[in-house]
């Protein structure tokens, strides 16, 4: 918990009359499990947006290791070593597993249009080297055997795990997780607490979830937004003791 | 605030069950042993991809070649054809079914093609392998501009685009007549190259030069949609949020799709030239590109062996239901309409009985009698 990954800066997005995201500031530190919890709307998937470039802020900064992302494109991320799982999950039907994981696993390709179109060994060698990183990939999160199946032959819980691997096979320095446990059952969130852990070992994680026993079992550290304000932060326990944060969630619920 | 195009998750997605739990921890059930996981084992040894296209392209060439010899000269003729159609409308199955781009103007790029190299025949005479580089070049650029001018147009607005620009670039033929010839044409009339012999019949060369550039330009795009190329057009087909999380470029693999697509359409205009001997604005009408189109939807959108089953039938069924329909005593012109009455009826049958067109039913068919019926589409139940 030395240096911060992530350092946001008075962040602020707008859509017409709502505000979304209402000044926050929040910084992830490296090699850290960073949470980020808040009732339905809080704004939590809107401050991923605002991270990877589809939404543009009306206020604040963005940087991640020195660099700059508050104008960056979508597409530049991975490049930059960032990566991001959806809410939605968003695998591309079209492809298997492991196609999937190999389109995640871009920032490592190497070779290019003219070598592919030739179809020099170059582009083959290249294909078998994704291919391989993408069943790495698959195997960590313990999907490996589902590699030649198509996305909509998988429960849904399967679909999360690919979903993924293919964000863990471009190697990101940052990962991204939004609600990575939503739709699994109990049974299968030791496991992905482990897994989130393990992945801190060589990445810095910010994770969106509403599973409290997960968040209180992975995070080092937690921030909660309700109506686009940070309204705390602590540790896990501290973040559970705050009278502010019971508040807001009970508020939601009771409407 | 302003908001790029596409916003992942604001929508409500399908998996949302995901209510605001109250902070409570339950005690959660001691972590199933992990699975013990095959490590990952490289693939089975795979013949180079290069050699495997080339390995059918050459056994194709050769079946051609002696087919040449056999069925005479109108269905040399003919073969000619359905080739130059092939080249034309394996780049469109590529656009719209890997890349997700739709295009009814494809036969504006075809145009392109056909006229620059008349226009290099005429004026500077060059060898035919030149013109035919020099031309596909032309329409690829012509690609890449419209795919530039159109990066931001999708789906029906972009169809839209490519419809203007299959009904306002040959009209261009006709305002400049000086140039281009208007609905006379130019000519374009290539002969039988000397070493194949003064007894060889130039139909024949012309089925010979268009399938040996069909089969090449099969072999490429074939090596391209088995790469990484293909991976990622069909991956920002599928979702171009999660495309560009991925680091894909979406509006740059969209353009070089267009570029591919438009390159192709060229080829297939200056083979479709060479067959008729003569370029003019009829020949690549808006009717050519509604055409591309019906071949490459009733192939099977996105298989390049699709695109050759739809340029056969697109070329051989309507002269069969022509004769037929002279042969059977109709007048010269209810007989002539007869074939795009069957195109309609059989378009319509192909999208409501067989979404994957003719290739994807061959595959289905084949696969469903190689597998046991409960590999196929097997759900998962629960997971590992
Ligand atoms: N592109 C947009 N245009 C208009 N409103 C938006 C847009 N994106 C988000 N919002 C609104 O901003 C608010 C915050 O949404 P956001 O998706 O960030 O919430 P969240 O914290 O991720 O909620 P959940 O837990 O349900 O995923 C919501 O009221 C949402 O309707
Ligand atoms: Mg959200």
């Amino acid at each position: 918990m030395d240096r911060d990954s992530l350092e946001i800066s008075g962040l602020t997005v707008r859509f017409e009359s709502l505000t979304a995201l209402d000044d926050v500031s929040l910084t992830a530190a490296q090699h850290a499990v960073t949470g980020i919890i808040g009732p339905n709307g809080a704004g939590k998937t809107t401050l991923l947006n605002a991270i990877c470039g589809f939404v543009r802020p009306d206020k604040g900064q963005i940087l991640f290791r020195g660099n700059d992302l508050t104008r960056v494109r979508p597409d530049r991320l991975a490049g930059l070593g960032i990566a991001r799982t959806l809410q939605s999950v968003g695998l591309f039907r079209g492809l298997s597993v492991a196609e999937n994981v190999m389109v995640g696993a871009t920032p490592l390709a190497k070779a290019g249009f003219w070598s592919a179109l030739a179809g020099l060994p170059r582009s083959d060698a290249d294909e078998a080297r994704l291919r391989m990183i993408a069943l790495e990939a698959l195997d960590r999160v313990g999907a490996v055997d589902l590699a030649d199946r198509m996305p909509e032959t998988l429960a849904h819980g399967s679909r999360k795990r690919v979903a993924l691997a293919r964000a863990l096979a471009g190697l990101p320095r940052l990962l991204l997780l939004d609600e990575p446990a939503s739709g699994l059952p109990e049974d299968e969130l030791p496991e992905l607490g482990e897994l989130i852990t393990s992945i801190a070992q060589d990445a810095d994680v910010l994770v969106i979830e509403h599973r409290m026993d997960l968040m209180m079992s992975v995070c080092d550290h937690i921030f909660v937004l309700d109506f686009g304000v940070l309204i705390a932060q602590g540790s896990p326990a501290q973040v559970q003791a705050d009278p502010l944060v019971t508040e807001a969630y009970l508020g939601v619920l009771h409407e | 605030m302003t908001t790029t195009p596409p916003e992942p998750d604001q929508t409500s997605s399908p998996d949302q069950p995901s209510r605001a739990v109250p902070l409570v921890t339950k005690p959660s059930p001691p972590a199933a042993a992990p699975p013990a996981a095959a490590p990952p084992q490289s693939g089975r040894f795979r013949v180079p991809t290069l050699a495997r296209h080339l390995g059918v392209a050459v056994l194709a060439a050769v079946v051609l070649a002696i087919a040449t010899t056999m069925i005479g000269d109108y269905r040399d003729y003919e073969l000619a054809e359905i080739a130059a159609f092939v080249v034309a409308v394996a780049g469109l199955t590529v656009l719209i079914g890997l890349s997700g781009q739709i295009s009814i103007g494809n036969g504006a790029f075809m145009a392109v093609g056909g006229y620059a190299a008349a226009l290099l025949f005429v004026h500077l005479q060059w060898p035919l392998a030149a013109i035919l580089l020099a031309a596909t070049a032309a329409a690829a650029l012509a690609g890449a501009i419209f795919g530039v001018a159109a990066a931001r147009l999708r789906g029906p607005y972009l169809a839209g685009a490519t419809l203007m620009l299959a009904v306002a670039l040959p009209a261009l033929s006709t305002q400049f007549q000086s140039v281009l010839g208007g609905d006379q044409g130019l000519g374009f009339y290539i002969s039988v190259p000397g070493f194949l012999g003064i007894n060889f019949s130039l139909s024949r060369w012309q089925a010979w030069f268009n399938c040996a550039v069909a089969l090449l330009v099969l072999i490429l795009l074939a090596n391209l949609t088995r790469s990484r190329v293909g991976r990622n057009w069909r991956a920002l087909r599928d979702d171009e949020v999660a495309a560009s999380l991925a680091g894909l470029n979406v509006a740059r693999l969209q353009i070089v799709a267009f570029i591919v697509s438009a390159a192709c359409a060229g080829a297939g205009g200056v083979l479709l030239a060479v067959w008729i001997g003569t370029v003019s604005t009829s020949l690549f009408a808006l009717g050519v590109s509604i055409q591309l189109l019906t071949a490459a939807v009733l192939g099977g959108l996105g298989s390049l062996v699709g695109a050759i089953w739809g340029s056969a039938l697109l070329v051989i069924v309507p002269t069969f239901l022509a004769n037929f329909a002279t042969s059977h005593g109709m007048t010269q012109t209810t007989s002539s309409s007869v074939p795009i009455l069957a195109y309609g009826v059989v378009l319509i049958a192909v999208m409501v009985g067989f979404p994957g067109g003719i290739q994807g039913a061959l595959v289905r068919f084949f696969n469903l009698r190689r597998r046991r019926p409960a590999d196929y589409h097997q759900e998962e139940k629960g997971s590992t």
